[in-house]
């Protein structure tokens, strides 16, 4: 059950000697930084979709990002993903995983969660089963034959469930939950996997007024446990999860301002951008 | 980690996700009705021809012809009611495990182990070809049965699979791979009696093939077989191997980015329903007398997947249902109408697809649960 193939010292990490120190295996965060994007550039047929975006999110850091359409968020979260590769620039996540070298399955085994705008959970199975299925165990063929859960991981669960007050509803089929609940189970499934970075967008396009406000508490509940990377329309919503933390404006595929969210909304710039034209 | 459960009213979950296969009460309704299959060889052996009890020598071929059928579509189900994956071809699984055993009848039936078939003689063979080596002993025989399906579906589902083939181009795809099969069995040269099949087996084990203990031991042997495989069937769709098929038939993407690869998945329950197929037609062909290459026509498989439709996919009892209730209506139908069985078959196809998308099964449920919110009311 312990053993996990694809860990964080999968082939593309460690080997590099920086500084002196040997590099350590995995995931390296010693300079408090969990992911550094410098000077990327993503090419479509010359459309830049990404213009020398260069951007680093702090451990246990809840960064949103905001932007109007066409700014590259999305494409931003593609190539942290590596979905997409970027023409020029690098990608680290920590000191030592060159993200731009790994594929798409290796990066999220090294710990990078995303979540799709559109909720996806298996609909025939119940609550329980569905973060059951997310729980990172070794998910070859013969060990899940034969997996039997354990206390500690049935108390994970259990944990998981709390966190996003779907308790009383773990029997119920994931079909029958409201578009919010699927979302929240969606980022309960994330976080089974014990993510060290959870990139999430747009999580409340579709939320009722109620939701967003219970999405901004689950948020403001993992920060500090998790890295968060949100992409978002919603500006009452950044308000309620940036609070003192630091927002990013995207704009044409770069950083156009970054600062609280005070600073940002009265950055002429920016409402430029927004309200402008 | 909290030590204690956090949360006690959960404690069901523990319950709910035991392995326990039935409940008790289902428990007792199969081993019931496996009961009165069981017995009726006996009334058949036991009772003499005008007895009231008495039952047909026909009855028990056919019953135990179905419970082949049965045991078929039970495996047709795990690939496709449990895990998505429409096979059109499991007719050919179902055939290969029928050579399989044939090979070894055939051989039984001569005095000695080197004495050809006629069909051989008849194209001037003077050997054995090099794949009937040793199928002249039933184990090695019994053991083709499991590995021929086994690795015929093992490698055509690795290619599939890995070049994520889906949907109706697989379903296609299996369909093209039987009536190949069917046509290189055609060939007299391929060395399996071509079109005539094998057929005229005398003795398995030393008995005679034809003898009513032989037959009654065969249908017991079958129904094991079915019962074996239902039990089997329920351990895997219990456990979390199971909850990764449904994954697979319902987002398979999702299960990607959990990290899941569901290539391993897939050909586990592929191969072993295609070993399940060829059990079911190695307990078949004694039972049947002959195997021919029309067992692999696309027919046959198509009305594998009406069985199953019609029972209700997704239910391990559904299948055992379906085999039964289609076939019984052949059975009956092509002696009372023979030339309108097709036209049946289409109709009741049709009818399950828009009145029981659930089947037989999914209908009992329906009216049991109607039943029981009435009597709360």
């Amino acid at each position: 059950m312990e053993s996990y193939p694809h860990t964080l010292d999968s082939p593309a990490s460690g080997g590099t000697v920086s500084y002196g120190r040997v590099a350590q295996k995995g995931l390296d965060v010693s300079h408090g930084v969990i992911l550094y994007l410098e000077d990327i550039c993503v090419d479509f047929d010359g459309f830049k979709a990404l213009n020398n975006l260069t951007l680093d999110i702090g451990v246990g850091e809840l960064r949103c990002i905001i932007g109007p359409n066409g700014a590259g968020k999305t494409t931003m979260m593609d190539v942290i993903t590596g979905k997409t590769s970027p023409k020029s620039g690098q990608v680290f996540f920590g000191q030592t995983l060159d993200l731009s070298t790994m594929t798409e399955a290796e990066i999220a085994h090294s710990g990078i969660g995303r979540k799709f705008q559109r909720p996806t959970v298996f609909e025939h199975h119940t609550i329980f089963e569905n973060l059951e299925l997310a729980l990172k165990v070794n998910k070859a063929v013969w060990p899940t034959l034969f997996a039997r859960l354990t206390g500690q991981q049935r108390d994970k669960i259990y944990v998981t469930l709390e966190l996003l007050k779907l308790e009383k509803l773990y029997k119920r089929q994931a079909g029958l939950l409201s578009h919010g609940q699927k979302q929240w189970l969606e980022i309960g499934m994330l976080l089974m996997q014990d993510p060290k970075l959870l990139l999430l967008d747009e999580p409340v396009a579709g939320m009722t007024d109620a939701e967003t406000e219970r999405t901004a508490e689950l948020f403001n509940s993992l920060r500090g446990k998790h890295s968060l990377v949100v992409v978002e329309h919603d500006m009452d919503f950044v308000e309620s999860i940036a609070l003192d933390g630091k927002v990013t404006v995207l704009c044409e595929g770069s950083v156009l301002a970054e600062g609280k969210m005070q600073t940002v909304q009265n950055d002429p710039r920016v409402i430029e951008v927004y309200l402008g034209r | 980690m909290i030590a204690s459960n956090p949360l006690p009213h959960l404690n069901t979950a523990s319950k709910h996700h035991q392995p326990t296969l039935y409940k008790p009460k289902a428990w007792a309704a199969i081993l019931l009705v496996i009961c009165f299959f069981a017995v009726l060889p006996v009334l058949n052996l036991s009772t003499p021809e005008n007895h009231a009890w008495h039952v047909s020598n026909y009855t028990i071929s056919l019953l135990g012809k179905f419970i082949c059928f049965a045991l078929a579509a039970l495996a047709l189900d795990l690939v496709w009611g449990y895990t998505g994956i429409l096979s059109l071809g499991h007719g050919l699984f179902f055939a290969l495990g029928g050579y399989a055993h044939g090979m070894y009848l055939m051989r039984a039936a001569k005095d000695s182990s080197d004495q050809l078939p006629d069909f051989m003689v008849f194209l001037s063979f003077d050997h054995y070809p090099w794949y009937w080596e040793l199928t002249q002993y039933a184990a090695y025989a019994w053991f083709l049965v499991i590995l021929v399906p086994g690795a015929v579906a093992f490698i055509f589902g690795y290619f599939a699979f890995r070049s994520r083939i889906k949907g109706v181009y697989f379903s296609i795809i299996t369909q093209a791979l039987t009536f190949a099969a069917m046509l290189l069995f055609f060939r007299n040269e391929t060395g399996f009696g071509g079109n005539n099949g094998f057929t005229d087996f005398k003795y398995i084990l030393g008995f005679d093939i034809t003898a009513s203990i032989t037959r009654a031991s065969l249908y017991w042997v079958s129904l094991a077989a079915l019962l074996g495989a239902l039990i089997l069937g329920r351990a895997i769709t219990q456990s979390k191997l199971g909850r990764v098929l449904t994954a697979i038939r319902d987002s398979e993407g999702r299960l990607r980015f959990l990290g899941y690869e569901p290539l391993g998945f897939k050909l586990f329950i592929w191969t072993l329903s295609a070993i399940l197929c060829g059990v079911a037609g190695a307990l078949y062909v004694p039972q049947v007398g002959i195997i021919n290459p029309s067992e692999m026509s696309p027919e046959n498989s198509i009305e594998m997947v009406i069985w199953v439709a019609t029972g209700g996919r997704g239910s391990l009892i559904g299948p055992i249902v379906g085999a039964a209730t289609v076939n019984g209506l052949k059975t009956w139908f092509t002696s009372a109408f023979p030339e309108y069985w097709l036209f049946a078959l289409g109709f009741l196809f049709v009818l399950v697809t828009v009145l029981l998308p659930q089947g037989i099964v999914g209908l009992v449920q329906k009216l049991m649960k109607n039943f029981a919110s009435k009597g709360v009311n």
